[in-house]
């Protein structure tokens, strides 16, 4: 907001002063040709000029210095277009001029006056606008001193126009030194030319145009306002005569000179522009190959992308990338040459023994031109050949090929080198990636997995008179497959159950959930504990896979008989406390696991146990992970070491007895991450 | 880590398992028992002596060839087992299975006893 105010504020300005000047020059044009003292100072007319050049400079400034949008062509085109603007402006008042033919007024001296000052306007208004361009346009890659330098120059520039229409009475050798410095200033700043060399072929052609315009413009003002002012200065010598200000030829011999420089650097330019663009697009293509991993690419584009980016660096007539798959077959990818050709070359080369980067043994790059002039059939008459290596190992090869003999030269060997490299690097960050992925939507699945198992366990155990339970369960890293539940049978049975799956991970999970199930199902129909464990066998033989197998105990605690029923099969013992003895004892029997025989046979390995049970006894279920823990020397925490914890706190309340024997056994294995899932649920009666 | 070593004595396949058993080197006793299976032994004498430790993916490797010495007439014994070998064999019904012997004179006497 506030540079558009100033913007119009200079404008505003500029048009004023060239309005006063105007005016003032007539006047004083007038007065000198009637011998009259005029009313307005001698001075007006410069000062106002100097004033129209300053506020011409700011409008430019904050018009086109501040544009957002740089583009060298958009700068050039706008230098075109104000002066394009200047001269029809100024041919209007020439054809003005022409329609009023010889009559008075055309040939009248004010008139002409007049004329002049307008085209001087249009003069300096282009010249302003060009100065404001190129400043742009060297200070293009700025550096500390260039900014600098270029300081100096506005400010000696300054001087010049103040010192000049001021009528300053200055030294004459200063002058002189300032005028020969800000000169060489000039040369000097004119010779920073790096936009240049940004152009494309394309952009070098219109900005030549666009130039060539500009000198015509220049020429026309230069020639009209000569023009203009020799023909008023016969009459008279009272008017504003550019050719007197130092500043106006300063200006113009700057501008002129930049466009002239800027005019024969492109035109010099335009040959070697196709390297310059040709190295651009290898870097975007560098890019390409790069930044095809993070577009979520495949593989096969990071190919076709190497394919493309090598023929065009180098200008290769036709191209083939061959892939050595893993475990599919190998692939071939082709530029303007068919499969055939591609195996007939191929194998030429093999047929005369030419060891090297064709076999997918070598991994060096290799020219191998020479041997493809003995191919008959065959238009090429270059070949490079470049290994694909991704982790050192080489999984492809790229060969390129020209019509040419001869065709390639170093540099071309170095950048489709550096493609190649990119290409593999890019392959192997594919890779890494997928992998990366995969790893970790496994570890997620084992998060779900380990969520369902921990749901899977009940929250709330059973509750009766006669006994209270207390269980603990932790599995290791991975998912257990560790299960316990109760379930209320009937008023006076409760069923219990202690399962260890066999394996680790989802599989575990959910082999503990068809436990589960089947636990919930079977428990209810009050089945004897043998029958509970033949069907659980029936049930599971069709899921479990081979070598799988779930070790289980199933127990239905009797309140009105004051019994214990229980089948084991295939899992740990079961310890029972007799507070009558004070006695600990494990409980022998046989039992084989779930899955471990999957005919109907199944029935003569598991048996129905019954045991009673008196206030006080207690009743320990555990998995191995318990008894299997290890102590930082590798034995294991075993039998005993658990009748004994149990011993210890067996009077205390079966929350107290299962704490005691974490801690136990944590302090055992030195440890609270034992390398297992360890599960144990403790009954004790009232 | 296991190391499993083969050999043949009078017509016997001695597969002597040295070391411990757990889920990746079960695969390991997998592939000798298959190896055994599939060249058409009849007789396959399993040396436990220095076989330290078998989790229960180990036992499952056994559990899974019942059936199939079984049905192809296959005489298997193990022998020289540890006792906490010979515990977990015991604890998960294996024992009741898989034919067991003290030691290899035994197990080779049974192993020619045994029904086929």
């Amino acid at each position: 907001m506030k540079t558009k105010a100033l913007t119009r504020l200079a404008f505003l300005g500029a048009t004023v002063a060239w309005l006063v000047m105007v005016f003032s020059d007539v006047t004083l044009l007038f007065s000198d040709l009637k011998g009259l003292t005029p009313d307005v100072p001698m001075w007006l007319p410069r000062v106002t000029l100097d004033l129209y050049a300053i506020c011409l400079f700011y409008y430019y400034k904050f018009k086109i210095e501040r544009d957002e949008s740089f583009n060298f062509t958009d700068l050039l085109w706008q230098v075109f277009a104000i002066g394009l603007v200047a001269t029809v402006i100024s041919l209007c008042v020439r054809l003005l001029e022409f329609l009023l033919g010889s009559t008075k007024l055309s040939s009248n001296i004010f008139f002409v006056d007049v004329e002049y000052l307008v085209n001087l306007g249009l003069l300096l208004s282009f010249l302003i606008a060009a100065f404001t361009c190129w400043k742009r346009l060297i200070l293009y890659q700025k550096s500390k001193w260039l900014i600098r330098g270029w300081m100096v120059f506005e400010i000696a520039l300054l001087i010049v126009l103040l010192s000049d229409n001021l009528q300053l009475i200055l030294w004459e050798w200063l002058l002189t030194a300032i005028s020969i410095f800000t000169g060489l200033l000039a040369l000097v700043l004119s010779a920073n030319m790096k936009w240049v060399a940004y152009l494309n072929f394309r952009q070098k052609w219109t900005s030549l145009l666009l130039l060539l315009l500009s000198f015509f413009y220049l020429g026309y003002f230069f020639y009209t306002v000569n023009r203009l002012s020799d023909t008023i200065s016969l009459q008279s010598t009272a008017f504003l005569d550019f050719r007197s200000h130092v500043f106006n030829i300063y200006l113009f011999s700057f501008v002129m000179l930049y466009s002239i420089f800027s005019f024969l650097v492109i035109l010099f330019n335009l040959p070697t522009s196709s390297v310059f663009e040709q190295k651009l697009e290898e870097v975007v293509n560098f890019q390409r190959i790069s930044q095809s991993v993070q577009t979520e690419q495949s593989e096969e584009s990071v190919y076709k992308i190497l394919l493309e980016s090598s023929v065009s660096s180098v200008f290769a007539d036709a191209a083939w990338l061959e892939i050595k798959g893993e475990l599919e077959q190998d692939r071939l990818q082709t530029y303007q040459i068919t499969e055939d050709d591609t195996l007939k070359i191929q194998l030429h080369l093999n047929g005369r023994h030419v060891k090297g980067i064709l076999d997918q043994g070598s991994d060096r790059t290799r020219n191998l031109s020479n041997h493809l002039a003995t191919l008959k059939g065959t238009r090429f008459r270059s070949l490079m050949a470049f290994p694909i290596h991704v982790k050192g190992v080489k999984i492809g090869t790229l060969a390129l090929l020209k019509e040419l003999p001869d065709g390639f030269n170093k540099e071309m060997t170095h950048i489709v080198s550096a493609f190649a490299n990119q290409a593999g690097i890019s392959i192997e960050n594919f890779r890494l990636l997928k992998e990366a992925i995969q790893n970790e939507r496994y570890k997620e699945e084992l998060k779900i997995a380990k969520s369902v198992q921990k749901s899977l366990l009940p929250t709330k155990l059973e509750k009766d008179d006669d006994f209270e339970i207390s269980a603990f369960s932790e599995s290791a890293d991975e998912v257990g497959g560790d299960y316990y539940d109760t379930l209320r049978i009937n008023d006076h049975q409760v069923g219990l159950i202690i399962a260890d799956v066999s394996g680790k991970g989802t599989t575990a999970a959910f082999h503990m959930s068809q436990m589960k199930g089947i636990f919930h199902s079977l428990a209810q129909q009050e089945l004897e504990p043998r029958e509970f464990m033949v069907r659980a066998n029936q049930a599971l033989k069709y899921c479990l896979e081979r070598g799988s197998f779930i070790s289980a105990t199933y127990f239905v605690v009797d309140s009105m008989a004051k019994k214990i029923y229980y089948s084991r099969a295939g899992h740990c013992p079961v310890l029972i406390y007799r507070a009558a003895e004070k006695k600990a004892e494990y409980l022998i029997d046989k039992g084989a696991a779930l899955g471990m025989v999957r005919g109907k046979d199944f029935r003569n390995f598991v048996e129905t146990n019954t045991i009673p049970y008196a206030s006080g006894d207690v009743l320990v279920l555990f998995t191995d992970g318990i008894t299997e823990a290890n102590s930082p020397k590798g034995e294991e925490f075993g039998l005993d070491l658990l009748k004994n914890a149990i011993i210890q706190k067996v009077s205390q309340d079966p929350k107290e007895i299962q704490e005691h024997l974490i801690n136990k056994l944590y302090e055992y294995t030195g440890t609270e991450e034992i390398n297992d899932d360890y599960t144990t649920m403790i009954v004790k009666f009232k | 880590m296991v190391h499993i070593k083969r050999m043949q004595e009078d017509g016997t396949d001695i597969l002597a398992v040295v070391g411990e058993i757990d889920a990746s080197s079960s695969i390991e006793l997998d592939f000798a028992i298959a190896k055994s299976v599939g060249e058409g032994s009849k007789m396959i004498l399993v040396d436990c002596t220095a076989l330290e430790y078998i989790s229960s993916a180990g036992l499952g490797v056994f559990m899974s060839y019942i059936e199939e010495i079984r049905d192809k007439h296959i005489r298997m014994v193990l022998f020289g087992l540890k006792e906490k070998v010979a515990n977990t064999f015991q604890i998960l019904g294996l024992a009741d299975l898989i034919h067991i012997s003290v030691n290899k004179q035994e197990a080779k006497k049974l192993i020619h006893e045994l029904p086929v």
